[in-house]
């Protein structure tokens, strides 16, 4: 499934969050979106999985425009791992990634032989199985993190939207999850921190620096030291990886003065 | 862990309790009518069977005063604790309870017009609860406007709205209270606003019943929606549940079922506060078994705290509130810290 942002922008109390933002997301791509704090690409990701409304421009499904689908059958096909994932009531861990069923289900029916199947698979996949009666409030951050992503994964969704996905994780569940989404075969749309990974896991990176898209393409094409410089404000070295050829960045530390412009 | 069948188990033993309770809730009293007797009575009255006229007193108390009285106590506990869960879900507090928006003191506005300046006297013995039930529903709406932004109700600003404009009601009550021209109105309103069943009739029923019922069924059939809102309004979206609309849909169903259930009962506290919290350690966080639970638990509890109140100082009544604080908070309090009970996180 294709997913598509036509010229979107969000303005929210005379702020411009993003403007005039166009991404393209073929069938089975991955697309990372980086840029700085405060770039806009959790407020794009939040026009994708509708926890927001966008100000002018569409966000369409293949060729269908969101607007024209209801919250729940959108659900359907987009799933999405927030940043803002907290609760206060004890669930156990089974229950939180059952939910993921939610948009499927109608009424109360208790979930069938399929979707208990599907839960388990979920929770073998983000490594929980063990923890699935555990109250999601005594989970460390990355066990939290991995819940929430097994949710997203029972929703049999065709598209992936995810904020940050790599928070709280130990380096083996960054891993192990990223090269889940290579070989998962959805439409991805991930926000993330790290650009190494961000290298590694997408086929094309979109750099956002205040609202605005400011280069999309290829990571080995994308992440250049003038970039990272420009839109990052950090002096790096762009190394090819020894063995995938991917682009990676080894950071240079300044003398506490903040770098030349 | 929370099984199917203890579920089911739960559910039979918490209605045999609450069946046995209201036998027992009619049975004692000031006067103590013998348990052959209470049944006889109800029998009679349940069958269209027939007394002897030196039965007629007896027979008086048991079905034209306790009956109805208990029968509310189960109304008003099971409304009270699912009004809890709804409103606690809603605005994703664990402080919330069914009076946190400010609906309580509204009614208690109302309760005050009747009790220091007897307006709609008129309408007799109901004129306390019209005026209650207008009161808390002016509160609802006053919360519900101030609460209001943009992108709909927020959680925050609905406790936040609602406590503060609970001062601004408790300020126009004591006003009202000190101008009365009747000197007792200050404890009239004390005693109301601790909450009694005392003037309960079978008059008192119907409505309340229906909007409990009501709350019931609308929640239990909402009830993974409820679990759904229960992660966050953006996790909610997500998941293809309109919070904001939801959210409305719970203000305006919990704001008219408190309001019946004030108009007939008064403001009892702590029910609807710490109910939900115990059903939640007994049965896990998930609403549809929260639910389940939930009304049969509150209508015990209420059915045992009311029959506590009209029999520890006989021939006086306590009001409700003082006995749902005195037991209620040392149980609490204990089963939080035996069960290492996590709601709020560690």
């Amino acid at each position: 499934m294709r997913l598509t942002l036509d010229a979107v922008s969000v303005r929210v109390a005379g702020a411009t969050l993003i403007h005039e933002l166009s991404l393209k997301v073929g069938s089975g791509e991955i697309v990372g979106l980086v840029g700085p704090n405060g770039s806009g690409k959790s407020t794009a990701l939040r026009c994708v999985y509708r926890a927001l409304r966008p100000s002018a421009g569409t966000v369409l499904l293949d060729d269908t425009d969101l607007r024209a689908l209801a919250l729940a059958e959108s659900a359907r096909s987009v799933a999405a791992l927030t940043q803002e994932n907290h609760t206060e009531l004890d669930f156990t861990v089974q229950e939180v990634v059952a939910l993921g069923r939610y948009p499927h289900s109608r009424g109360n029916r208790p979930l069938g032989e399929r979707e208990r199947e599907l839960c388990r698979q979920a929770m073998d996949r983000t490594d929980i199985a063990h923890l699935a009666d555990r109250s999601v409030l005594t989970l460390s951050g990355g066990e939290r993190q991995r819940v929430l992503i097994a949710r997203a994964l029972v929703q049999e969704p065709r598209v992936l939207v995810l904020d940050e996905p790599t928070n709280h994780l130990d380096v083996r569940h960054q891993v192990r999850l990223l090269s889940f989404l290579r070989s998962c075969g959805l439409t991805v749309l991930i926000a993330l921190h790290d650009l190494n990974l961000a290298a590694s896991t997408c086929d094309r990176l979109a750099v956002l620096d205040g609202g605005s898209l400011v280069e999309t393409g290829p990571p080995v094409e994308v992440l250049t030291p003038e970039l990272i410089r420009r839109v990052f404000g950090a002096n790096a070295s762009v190394v090819p990886h020894p063995r995938t050829g991917v682009p990676q960045l080894l950071y240079e530390l300044t003398d506490g003065e903040g770098i030349e412009p | 862990m929370h099984s199917r069948g203890t579920l089911t188990l739960t559910v039979l033993a918490l209605g045999a309790a609450l069946v046995v309770s209201v036998v027992i809730g009619i049975a004692l009293g000031p006067t103590t009518v013998p348990l052959g007797e209470t049944l006889h009575y109800l029998g009679a009255a349940l069958t269209g069977g027939t007394i002897d006229a030196d039965e007629i007193t007896g027979y008086s108390i048991i079905w034209q005063v306790r009956a109805p009285r208990v029968l509310l106590a189960v109304v008003v506990g099971a409304g009270l604790s699912v009004i809890g869960v709804a409103v606690q879900a809603m605005v994703r507090n664990a402080l919330a309870d069914p009076f946190i928006l400010g609906v309580s003191s509204g009614a208690s506005v109302g309760a005050t017009t009747v009790v220091a300046f007897g307006a709609f006297a008129a309408l007799g013995a109901y004129a306390l609860s019209l005026a209650s039930f207008l009161g808390a529903l002016g509160a609802s709406i006053l919360v519900y406007l101030a609460a209001q932004t943009r992108v709909g109700l927020s959680p925050l600003r609905l406790v936040l709205t609602g406590v503060a404009l609970a001062y601004g009601f408790q300020a126009v009550m004591s006003v009202l209270v000190f101008f009365s021209p009747h000197g007792d109105a200050a404890r009239t309103v004390l005693f109301w606003l601790l909450g009694s069943l005392g003037s309960a009739t079978w008059g008192s029923l119907p409505i309340a019943t229906a909007a409990v019922l009501l709350a019931i069924v609308v929640l239990l059939r909402r009830s993974r929606s409820l679990d759904v809102l229960a992660m966050g309004d953006e996790t909610a979206a997500s998941l293809g549940v309109d919070a904001a609309a939801l959210r409305r849909g719970l203000f305006l169903l919990t704001a008219v079922v408190t309001g019946a259930i004030v108009a007939v009962s008064g403001a009892i506290g702590f029910v609807g506060l710490v109910m939900p919290h115990l059903v939640r350690i007994v049965v896990g966080a998930s609403h549809a078994r929260v639910l389940t639970i939930a009304p049969l638990a509150g209508a015990v509890f209420l059915v045992w705290v009311d029959l506590l109140a009209r029999v520890l100082v006989p021939p006086r009544e306590l009001p409700l509130g003082v006995i749902t604080a005195l037991v209620g908070v040392p149980v609490f309090i204990t089963l939080m810290r035996r069960r290492g009970y996590l709601f709020g996180g560690r």
